[in-house]
């Protein structure tokens, strides 16, 4: 079982690879190779920084377009933080209006409102909707780490798997078909990160 | 709703974790990855790295830590400690660390502070700030730099406002004054940061009980917590000071 964890220059990818070796999913590999993607089981887009800079980044290093051809093979993929907002259509964050994969069609929100610090940093708890299979073994309240200033907002809720509350109810976790995303860091929350690493793992 | 952070605090010195009194009079408290392992193990949110060797050979050894702690652990952590340039933040980061701490050249190079939050992001930009009740500055809070010996002359509230305005994705603010005397956090200085910016603040410096602890958030507004003598020489636990605080109704992470 081969997992690739792709890398386009940014974010600290060790932390998942490693957080994937602890469930013993030891075929978990960080790679900026297009053949390597291709060819592996699964895949993995990490994400940290800014919207504008990782869709800029997987562009000029051509992961877009694998990342697309990967997530219509029916393959498992899974977003992470900011690599889960660039599935979408577009952000408000940045100057340059770049778009997104849009695999997933809505916009990603700043956060907003009196006396909420922005970024959200910490951990906040999960609300579960429908029975994802990445959240098996999972209940309401289960607390994970997040760390942004930007939440997806998907146009059709019904992909939305997971909630939290941050000054108001946001997306916290989606999937569409093979397409699966957290806003959260699994690898930085855990043992219940790790159970849903060993989840996707296990798909 | 989010929870209120608890993150213990290891300043590392040639290797060993230390622990003064005002910024000097270290005591040793261990090994860093275990240290790491033990609050990872008592229910820790997040921990915080702070070198405090000013030698290459210690500045060696912390990368070699913080890469064994990113082995261990799976709750995110910062790095502090001789960060001069964006390559010195890229790094910290190559390390594992999440997130890296910037102090002394804040103030010496503040550009800095933008360029690390375009390049790596903002929520991995944390400012340390270290104050000391001067009564020379507009808020009576001077902002010292260089591990406390030196004055900068510029008003802590100012500073983390600019710091804000600059980038920065947290602050992380250390009273001098009650530094290591774990006889409570600075509360005024807390809230007054905390009220005058828009990133979350971690209190740090003084905590000796839970009672301080939950002054922090409750009458300093902070967003979290750092804690290190209370912990370090077995007073107490982790996950003590959590159970504690839920008792009085703040909610934290069980």
């Amino acid at each position: 079982m081969k997992i690739a964890i792709i890398d386009y220059g940014l974010g600290n990818l060790r932390s998942v690879e490693k957080a994937f070796h602890r469930v013993g999913a030891d075929g978990a590999f960080v790679t900026d190779d297009p053949e390597e993607v291709r060819s592996a089981d699964k895949a993995v887009l990490p994400g940290d920084g800014s919207f504008d800079s990782t869709m800029q980044s997987l562009r000029a290093s051509a992961v877009d377009k694998i990342a697309l051809e990967f997530a219509a093979t029916g393959r498992p993929f899974l977003g992470i933080c900011v690599g889960m907002q660039v599935l979408l259509t577009s952000s408000e964050e940045g100057e340059r209006n770049e778009r997104g994969l849009n695999l997933i069609p809505g916009k990603v929100k700043r956060f907003q409102g009196a006396n909420l610090k922005v970024p959200q940093i910490g951990w906040n708890e999960l609300a579960f909707s429908g029975s994802s299979p990445l959240f098996t073994g999972l209940s309401d309240g289960a607390f994970v780490y997040f760390l942004h200033s930007y939440y997806c907002a998907p146009d059709n809720e019904d992909v939305v798997t997971a909630r939290s509350d941050y000054g108001l109810p946001y997306c916290a976790g989606l999937q569409k078909d093979n397409v699966f995303a957290t806003q959260f860091h699994p690898e930085n929350s855990g043992e219940i990160g790790l159970q849903i690493l060993k989840n996707f793992a296990q798909l | 709703m989010l929870s209120l952070r608890i993150i213990p605090c290891l300043d590392v010195k040639d290797g060993r974790v230390v622990k003064g009194t005002n910024f000097v009079n270290l005591r040793d408290a261990g090994d860093p990855v275990q240290r790491a392992q033990l609050y990872y193990e008592q229910g820790a949110d997040e921990l915080v790295f702070l070198d405090i060797t000013a030698s290459h050979e210690g500045r060696a050894l912390m990368f070699e830590y913080a890469a064994r702690v990113a082995e261990e652990v799976y709750i995110p952590f910062c790095v502090g400690g001789g960060i001069k340039s964006v390559e010195d933040f890229r790094r910290i980061l190559k390390t594992g660390a999440d997130k890296a701490s910037i102090n002394t050249a804040a103030v010496t190079t503040p550009e800095l502070i933008t360029e690390c939050s375009k390049s790596f992001g903002a929520q991995c930009v944390v400012v340390a700030i270290d104050p000391k009740h001067t009564g020379t500055t507009s808020s009576g809070w001077e902002v010292f730099i260089h591990g406390g010996r030196t004055p900068t002359g510029l008003d802590a509230l100012d500073w983390a406002q600019r710091m804000e305005e600059l980038g920065a994705g947290e602050i992380m603010l250390t009273s001098m004054d009650a530094d290591g005397m774990m006889t409570g956090y600075d509360i005024p200085l807390t809230r007054a940061v905390t009220d005058r910016v828009s990133i979350p603040v971690i209190a740090s410096g003084g905590a000796g009980t839970v009672d301080h602890v939950a002054g922090a958030f409750l009458d300093g507004h902070a967003q979290a917590a750092l804690i290190s003598s209370m912990v370090h020489y077995g007073h107490t636990t982790v996950g003590e000071i959590k159970d504690n605080l839920a008792v009085r109704g703040l909610h934290v992470r069980l």
